[in-house]
């Protein structure tokens, strides 16, 4: 009672300075954008080679997959949740699609992508309807699904795949473009659209946003809680179709490892808050670039594995850092 | 109560939070053996006074002197080592372990440094006996009913040699046969020495059990009296700073407007609820509101006037009675179910249920009609740029721009956001929770204009207000609510605020069991 006396007028005085002040200021957008360009010059002038159209495809390509399980991530992360269990599902799905594809392409991956979104929307129903805590469902998941995957690859043996029109997805190339880079660009495309001009957009910002207000205006809250973890859970499959394609196998103990960790990062990197009520795909591309670019110039500049981790690492929470909430 | 020097003397107690003040030059006094009702309406500073009292908050002046000895509390662990205890609404205590763990938690007995669990056990018994209270002390809290876990806080508070209570709406959330064995424990209490005040909104157990009265009011002392000899209606009075003879009178927009027609009583109601009750606060509400009526709901705070907005619009389960529109039964079981039959609500809480603080004027406002701007799946940007023009400058929504944050604007500007939220539904009926709650005096005539409007062009509208001046010149008919009952319905010559608070302190024509006292205990 007495705070709302206290704080009521003066909240209102100073907003309307700050804001249009804070508008001609880098937003976290920006800032991540600022620090892929100055990286990609950098490396352009001092890492040999780096500069290379086969190098920059490369950096696309191996982009790629991280961007489809991040936007999945983003639109989780809105919702003020998370999807610890996108590397599994990757698992879950390549294993499936190897052991159905001598019955028809088509099919098996149907299939995966079936299995995959079903993990989403199981993970969905637990924490909308039963609520359960995010963290723990998809964790439960996470355990599970790689399990799953190896039960499905008979015991978790390598199941070599050679059917040439899968191999497509992760060897393929449109003119000079990778299969697999249009796939991911497909993918942001429709997110984006999905966030700016449906009204399913808006109800993932307003669920994660101020969830009690968003039920109070009609807005279906569980359904669409459900929605994103089937999607996060739709494109983590599509994801784990490609890198077994890459490989030419599903090895259902390595694919899609710590891929919830280099998701999570890309998104907060990219200035998705994980608090929820925000969103930006395309903050999450930025961020998923620079944790790329970072890691392909690592490699070629030979610098030990475990130097490249400490600096990830430095720069999510740098990232974090710069995005603290600020007083008003 | 014993006339000697008081157990607890707090005097000018002022406390401010930046520009407001909180609480100005208050006195509170304690006898040994006094149970202190402490009543005051929302922002009275009744809370504030209690936490200052507790340590919870410092005070900025005054003097608080326990046993005569002045006393200075920074922290609540400061207060209870000094025997001032609170036990609050929600209930502080580990649900994962036992009566005897909470009762003891930091400063469990010890033996050769580690817990002796059989001698807290065994303390925890003979505690929970000689308060009467029937418990296992192995029980694990979170087990217990709400009533239970109540009473352990109050025990814990024993156990710390408290001198003075606290009790904050202690009976909230209890069953009327937990109250009374609540009463048989203050009684007991309060035999053995102890000052409790006591915080409620009903009026019923103020009655029955405390002997003495502070009243605050805009963080002021009104007054501290004796209960017995105190009418309710003059209580009530002075809760709310009115005087019984005369009663202010044009001071709302609404005033300009008094021409209200009573709506037609031939006409069908649009809206109608028949005996709704449910949760603890609820318990029988009938009440009906036709087209181009704005139906007042009254009550004091905690008499279910929320609580039944709520259940018609399907934000909370109502378990019990009927709610039907246009005649056909609603009962409503989510906002979603509310909002397809035509109603509109906006809650008294802005900032938790109201505004989507990140987003922006444009996409709040039309949170609730994007279904109805959406075709194949895409809102259509057009449809909604005109929509949230037309209804910023209808309703006078001052930013920069429709793409500015919500939570940047002032709180009149957000409410009517809010308001536009509903209004480009065009709902039949709007139920308005405090609408012109903590915004200033320009957008609150403003908006109490525009629901006279709305109403005028034929919508139903129920709203609820805390403001007597606003219920008396804004509705058609007010209905009065009373621990969770529409206890009167009043409207034309009758419609008066001494009206209102008449019903509101002793019930209207139907008077209400209420509580008694004499329940047996447990």
């Amino acid at each position: 009672m007495a705070q709302s006396l206290g704080l009521e007028p003066a909240r209102r005085a100073p907003a309307a300075a700050p804001a249009s002040l804070r508008r001609h200021l880098p937003g976290p957008q920006y800032a991540a954008l600022g620090a892929l360009v100055v990286l990609v010059v950098a490396n352009a002038v001092f890492t040999p080679h780096f500069a290379s159209t086969s190098n920059l495809w490369n950096v696309l390509l191996q982009v790629s997959t991280v961007v489809l399980a991040a936007v999945g991530m983003t639109l989780v992360i809105a919702t003020g949740g998370i999807d610890l269990s996108v590397g599994s599902v990757m698992a879950c799905a390549g294993a499936v699609a190897a052991v159905l594809l001598e019955r028809g392409t088509v099919l098996a991956v149907i299939a995966a992508l079936a299995v995959a979104t079903l993990i989403g929307v199981v993970n969905g129903t637990l924490i909308a309807t039963m609520r359960v805590q995010p963290i723990v469902v998809t964790l439960a998941t996470l355990i599970a699904g790689r399990g799953i995957a190896q039960v499905i690859s008979h015991d978790g043996e390598l199941v070599t795949i050679s059917d040439p029109a899968f191999m497509q997805l992760g060897r393929g190339y449109a003119g000079p473009v990778p299969v697999q880079v249009l796939i991911a660009l497909a993918a942001v495309a429709v997110a984006l659209f999905l966030l700016r001009s449906t009204p399913f957009g808006r109800y993932v910002l307003a669920a994660g946003g101020n969830p009690a207000a968003a039920r109070l205006a009609g807005v279906p809250v569980p359904r669409t809680i459900m929605t994103v973890y089937a999607a996060s859970g739709l494109l983590a499959g599509i994801a784990g179709l490609i890198v077994a394609s890459r490989l030419g196998a599903s090895d259902a103990a390595k694919i899609g490892q710590n891929m919830e960790l280099d998701a999570i990062a890309a998104v907060v990197v990219g200035g998705t808050a994980l608090s929820g009520g925000r969103a930006t795909i395309v903050g999450t591309v930025i961020g998923a670039l620079i944790m790329q670019v970072i890691a392909t110039s690592f490699n070629m500049l030979l610098v030990p594995y475990a130097w490249s981790l400490a600096l990830k690492a430095a720069i999510i929470l740098v990232a974090v850092y710069l995005q603290r909430p600020r007083r008003v | 109560m014993t006339a000697g020097a008081p157990l607890l003397r707090m005097e000018g107690i002022t406390k401010r939070f930046g520009s407001a003040t909180a609480l100005d030059a208050v006195d509170l006094v304690l006898q040994r053996g006094e149970v202190h009702a402490l009543v005051g309406e929302n922002g009275a500073g009744k809370s504030t006074l209690v936490k200052i009292l507790t340590g919870a908050y410092r005070r900025d002046t005054g003097t608080v002197e326990l046993e005569g000895q002045p006393v200075s509390f920074d922290t609540p662990a400061e207060a209870q080592a000094a025997g001032v205890c609170a036990v609050h609404q929600e209930i502080h205590l580990l649900t994962h372990r036992t009566v005897a763990e909470n009762i003891y938690l930091g400063r469990e007995p010890r033996r050769w440094g580690f817990v002796d669990w059989r001698r807290m056990n065994a303390d925890a018994a003979a505690l929970l006996l000689d308060l009467g209270l029937d418990m296992q002390p192995d029980a694990v809290v979170g087990s217990l009913n709400t009533a239970r876990q109540q009473m352990v806080a109050i025990a814990r508070g024993v156990s710390l040699g408290a001198r003075v209570l606290v009790l904050d709406e202690p009976t909230s959330s209890l069953s009327p046969r937990e109250v009374s064995i609540l009463y048989a424990l203050v009684a007991r209490l309060k035999a053995q020495g102890t000052a409790i005040v006591y915080i409620s909104h009903r009026f019923d157990e103020l009655y029955a059990i405390c002997d003495r009265v502070t009243v605050l009011r805009d963080g002021r002392l009104v007054e501290t009296r004796p209960l017995a000899g105190l009418e309710r209606l003059d209580l009530v009075c002075l809760m709310l700073g009115k005087r019984r003879d005369e009663l202010r009178h044009g001071t709302t927009a609404f005033a300009e407007h008094q021409a209200r027609t009573a709506g037609e009583p031939t006409t069908a109601p649009l809206l109608e609820t028949e005996h709704v009750g449910g949760g603890s606060r609820l318990r029988d509400v009938s009440l009906q509101v036709r087209r181009g009526e704005i139906v007042g709901l009254a009550g004091l705070l905690g008499s279910g006037r929320t609580e039944t907005a709520r259940a018609v619009f399907g934000a909370d389960p109502c378990a019990r009675g009927k709610v039907s529109i246009q005649g056909k039964r609603l009962d409503a079981r989510s906002p979603d179910d509310a909002i397809r039959a035509g109603i509109g609500f906006v809650s008294e809480d802005r900032k938790a249920e109201g505004i989507i603080p990140e987003l922006s004027i444009r996409e709040n406002l039309t949170l609730a009609a994007l279904p109805l701007l959406t075709r194949y799946g895409v809102v259509s940007r057009r449809r909604q740029r005109e929509m949230v023009d037309r209804f910023m400058e209808r309703l006078g929504i001052k930013a920069s721009s429709a793409d500015q944050r919500i939570r940047e604007l002032s709180g009149g500007n957000q409410q009517k956001v809010l308001l536009a939220r509903w209004l480009c539904t065009s709902p039949r009926l709007l139920i308005l929770d405090e609408p012109t709650r903590g915004i200033d005096i320009g957008a609150k005539g403003e908006i109490q204009g525009l629901v006279n409007e709305l109403a005028t062009d034929g919508m139903a509208v129920l709203m609820i207000s805390s403001e007597l001046e606003e219920l008396v010149e804004g509705s058609t008919r007010v209905v009065v609510l009373r621990d969770g009952e529409s206890v009167a319905e009043l409207s034309g010559d009758q419609l008066s605020q001494q009206a209102i608070i008449h019903a509101m302190a002793e019930g209207g024509s139907t008077s209400s069991p209420g509580i008694a006292p004499d329940h047996p205990v447990h």
